[in-house]
């Protein structure tokens, strides 16, 4: 699917460009974009480097595990294919609750950390298992307790009180999780979706 | 008010670094051997996930560059608008699966215009923090293990996103108004 989107992506562009008399601009967009994608990823490793070394500490500390047990009854009916103690379950708590509580840039370390346990679990290593695409689906979709960016903009912006949309995100993010959940569930049990695997049995 | 979220984010953030070594210290855990250790494993990532970057980065930037959103926001303005959707969010629900910077210089453009009282920015930034960009998480997540097919993952975000935007604006209408 990817595959297909990307190579929809560029062709689009091209078109789009010619159509629009823009295709100059689309050609510096496209060595612009590659020198930010490596910066970005150079970027990366630092703050990555921060908090996955909290996270050893946290998980050596059995600090993780502690948590992970705590939300146990929640987590075994999510990702009910990853056992309650693996180190992929204490990556994916830290990630969720980073996602709850705006903080961002920790997310995604421990979301990448996450994905390389899931992947140890995973049998086809060529294709997305079940807890990842839930996994990833949580993720987009994260309940968000404390939006902390967007209250900045709008105190930014002179707004009387900025804090109300705490309210209205938590709302609007717990139908989203909702959503994505049953999305998930519903797509896992689709025939078009099977893996590699499924479809060979059923064959 | 938001002075004191902007203080509860911060004791979180000392919370996560300062209380996460205290408490392993107490438990006798070698905390700056631990740090290094754990800190070492971001190289890999790191590196790992560069080319699937610039591979994002390049398509999206491709896209923006076009002009191909404006087109899109032509066509797709009235179907939004039967949702419900107010025209000056069309462009944010439209490129917020693809790009993080594109979208927030959206939202600070409409709170700009708009003022941070009115409704309009109240549901920009709602949706902010409801929604994610999908496709740059799912090629980075995804590419970081060398997974190649996605399978029902990007149907299933953009699903998430989707109910996302609605309920955003359907709950700011709900509260605000």
């Amino acid at each position: 699917m990817l595959n297909a989107v990307w190579l929809g992506m560029i062709i689009i562009s091209i078109v789009a460009g010619i159509f629009n008399g823009k295709l100059d601009l689309v050609v510096v967009a496209i060595t612009d974009s590659a020198k930010l994608g490596f910066e970005l990823g150079l970027g990366l490793i630092g703050i990555m480097a921060l908090w996955l070394g909290i996270m050893n500490i946290a998980s050596e500390s059995g600090l993780i595990r502690s948590f992970a047990g705590l939300i146990s009854p929640v987590s075994r009916r999510l990702f009910p294919e990853v056992p309650e103690d693996h180190p992929a379950m204490g990556a994916m708590v830290l990630n969720m609750t980073a996602n709850m509580l705006g903080l961002a840039n920790a997310a995604t370390p421990f979301g990448l950390q996450a994905m390389k346990e899931l992947q140890k679990l995973n049998k086809n290593s060529n294709e997305a298992s079940d807890a990842m695409c839930t996994f990833l689906a949580i993720n987009t979709s994260s309940i968000q307790l404390i939006p902390a960016t967007s209250i900045a903009f709008l105190a930014l912006n002179h707004c009387s009180n900025p804090t109300s949309i705490i309210l209205s995100s938590l709302l609007a993010t717990t139908c989203s999780t909702v959503a994505a959940l049953i999305a998930v569930k519903y797509f896992a049990k689709l025939g078009k979706f099977h893996t590699q695997r499924g479809v060979q049995l059923n064959a | 008010m938001h002075n004191i979220i902007n203080q509860l984010s911060n004791w979180i953030f000392i919370l996560f670094i300062v209380g996460i070594p205290v408490y392993a210290a107490f438990k006798k855990i070698d905390v700056f051997n631990s740090f290094v250790t754990g800190a070492r494993q971001s190289f890999d990532t790191s590196i790992n996930i560069i080319p699937y970057l610039i591979a994002m980065m390049m398509a999206i930037g491709m896209l923006r560059a076009s002009g191909f959103f404006d087109i899109i926001f032509s066509y797709m303005g009235s179907l939004f608008q039967y949702l419900g959707v107010p025209e000056k969010l069309v462009p944010l629900a439209l490129i917020r699966p693809f790009s993080g910077s594109a979208s927030t210089a959206l939202v600070a453009d409409i709170l700009h215009e708009e003022g941070g009282n009115s409704i309009i920015s109240k549901m920009a930034a709602t949706m902010m923090g409801s929604t994610e960009t999908t496709f740059y998480i799912i090629a980075i997540y995804f590419g970081s293990v060398g997974i190649k097919k996605t399978r029902y993952a990007i149907p299933a975000g953009l699903i998430a996103d989707f109910v996302g935007f609605i309920s955003s604006i359907l709950f700011c209408k709900i509260l605000f108004t």
